[in-house]
């Protein structure tokens, strides 16, 4: 049943090109794919860690960059006489790049923050994330500063001469954000239903307790760092190549925000959660533009919508349906006979 | 005394813990024996609890050194030292409130279980196998400690003797050698800790050597080889329960100066 119901949702997004004849629909398609992917990532740290990264866009554009710079080669001076250049990089190496890139600084950040935990690592994370920016911004001969990068190449796969296909058009890189989407869900599912999930839940919990049978504190809380830093990084590569122009916007601090809406509002510490949120709120901007109302006024109700769903719904929106759901349907088993079926379920 | 270094699980030496100005903890040493149950005893602040975050890594002492089968474990995290077989509960209930009971056993297998990570972002079915295996061993610890029909329910919707129960299935769960319990009864009533005392026992035949901080004297006397007694940080009497119970200077502590006169 569950797994049909998986099929019959999978069938749905994969058609959506087939039908869909308004490329702008499916450009925010793919911007709101790639922000639930990299909501996804934050719901890790977030959801399953208890860590808050307030910086979670700098490993967006960290991998931006990373894959830009990699894709269209640069040269520049790390001493006044010593010029390091790199010729460009095919774009698929340039993603993964990007994406070890990000993991690396997750690592970094993860060992230097987690022997302080909490706020001081929602502040390093801040932190980080403007220096990040400020770098980007102000280190104008390798990142072009404001000047942005553009002409970023986008992705080819395949062998040359035999077939390519490109991902240039709208409906192509629908399917890629897509199926980079669909990797990240089942990564993370794997994730924290193992040993190592696990532990990231202990840790959330109660840290002595699970110190106290074995779990290593900073190794677990890293190690959800690093993963979600990379997929961070893998939705900043998508946009970099799809949008194929970065500047030091894309480190705003508004995008991160961005991120922590979709998280807690679809319920954190659940799979389904980001995605969801991601969808509505995501969606919701462009959603409201549909109605003859000027736009600060559509942002007034984003905003009231918002806080309507956290204070209704302060776990947010799956965790809610999943105990309406549950409460439905053992409502009348419990009825009839409430005693033998407990146990019935106990055993 | 270190003649029998083949039987001694853990040697506690000179050991000593001060918050600030206060020593909690002055120079204490005693042995724990393999096999045995031995239960520390004394008043409220007496170190107990202290000596048992010193242990098991939860503080640094001040002094003294504390060796598991000839192993330091100073400066040794709590996890390292669970690693190693040594593995504790805590005087204010300690679980994962958010989880159902077998979950919380499952958290608890940790060290029991291999997986790497890169095994189990690929899913490798060597990771799938070992789940299904871990799942049975969650089970069979909570049904150890009569908990396997609760299995399905939210830690926090359990009752307070079960939940100190289920405390003992996480600890047990990490397959210790060394057992360390902190006041594992204290609130429950008489025929929870009955039952909880049986459960001690079938801890022991797995060959767990256990060493205790309990207020409850029947349970103590009932379960334990031997006692140590504690009062303002220092070892006052050890030995058996018998000659603990028969100890003016403990009876001196727990019912004050005029009560072991009039003893005489």
């Amino acid at each position: 049943m569950k797994h049909s119901l998986t099929i019959v949702w999978l069938l749905f997004l994969a058609s959506v090109p087939l039908w869909l004849s308004n490329l702008y629909i499916l450009h925010v398609l793919i911007m709101t794919g790639i922000f639930i992917i990299a909501a996804m990532s934050l719901n890790l740290l977030l959801g399953y860690t208890g860590q808050l990264s307030l910086g979670h866009v700098a490993f967006f554009g960290i991998g931006a960059y990373t894959s830009s710079l990699a894709t269209l080669g640069f040269a520049v001076h790390l001493l006044p006489d010593w010029q390091v250049s790199v010729d460009p990089k095919p774009v698929w190496f340039g993603m993964l790049l990007g994406t070890a890139v990000a993991g690396l600084c997750g690592w970094a950040i993860g060992r230097l923050s987690f022997k302080v935990r909490g706020a001081y690592f929602v502040i390093v994370t801040i932190s980080f994330a403007e220096v990040i920016r400020l770098v980007a911004l102000n280190w104008v001969e390798l990142t072009q500063g404001p000047m942005a990068l553009n002409n970023i190449p986008y992705l080819t796969l395949g062998i040359p001469g035999w077939f390519e296909i490109s991902f240039l058009r709208k409906p192509a890189n629908y399917y890629l954000v897509l199926g980079v989407a669909i990797l990240s869900y089942i990564v993370i599912r794997r994730l924290v239903r193992s040993r190592a999930g696990r532990a990231m839940i202990g840790l959330r919990e109660n840290e002595s307790l699970a110190a106290s049978v074995g779990v290593g504190v900073t190794r677990y809380l890293v190690l959800a760092t690093v993963v979600s830093a990379a997929m961070a990084g893998a939705a900043g590569t998508l946009y970099a190549h799809y949008i194929r122009i970065v500047d030091p916007d894309v480190f705003l601090f508004i995008y991160t925000v961005t991120m922590v809406i979709m998280v807690v509002t679809g319920g954190k510490g659940t799979l389904a959660g980001p995605v969801v949120g991601g969808v509505i709120f995501g969606l919701l901007p462009e959603a409201l533009r549909a109605f003859e109302i000027g736009p600060e006024i559509q942002w007034v109700i984003y905003g009231i919508l918002m806080v309507l769903v956290v204070y209704f719904l302060p776990e947010g929106i799956v965790p809610a349906m999943r105990n309406w759901w549950q409460g439905r349907r053992q409502a009348p088993v419990a009825d009839t006979a409430p005693d033998s079926a407990t146990t019935e379920a106990a055993r | 005394m270190s003649g029998h270094s083949t039987d001694v699980e853990l040697v506690v030496d000179g050991l000593t813990i001060r918050f600030g100005g206060l020593t909690a903890v002055e120079s204490m040493s005693f042995e724990v024996r393999t096999g045995e149950v031995l239960s520390l005893i004394g008043p409220n602040g007496a170190g107990k609890t202290s000596a048992f975050n010193a242990i098991t890594g939860y503080i640094e002492p001040n002094g003294g050194t504390i060796a598991y089968r000839g192993i330091k474990l100073n400066r040794l995290k709590p996890n390292q030292i669970a690693e190693r077989g040594v593995v504790r509960t805590f005087q204010k209930t300690s679980v994962f409130m958010g989880q159902s009971a077998v979950d919380n056993v499952l958290i608890g297998l940790h060290l029991i279980s291999r997986q790497r990570p890169l095994a189990i972002m690929f899913g490798l079915p060597s990771v799938a196998r070992e789940e299904k295996e871990l799942a049975r061993e969650a089970l069979r610890i909570l049904e150890f400690v009569g908990l396997k029909e609760r299995s399905g329910l939210l830690a926090s919707s359990l009752p307070y003797g079960e939940l100190r129960l289920l405390e003992v299935a996480i600890a047990l769960a990490a397959k210790p050698k060394l057992l360390l319990l902190d006041e594992p009864v204290s609130g429950m009533n008489p025929s929870e800790t009955a039952s909880f005392m049986k459960i001690l026992g079938r801890i022991r035949a797995l060959g767990v050597t256990v060493l205790l901080v309990e207020h409850d004297m029947k349970m103590v006397m009932g379960v334990s080889d031997r006692i140590v007694c504690l009062n303002q940080g220092r070892i006052i009497a050890s030995g058996s329960p018998s000659e603990i119970q028969g100890n003016r200077e403990v009876i001196r502590a727990y019912l004050g100066e005029r009560y072991a006169r009039a003893q005489d």
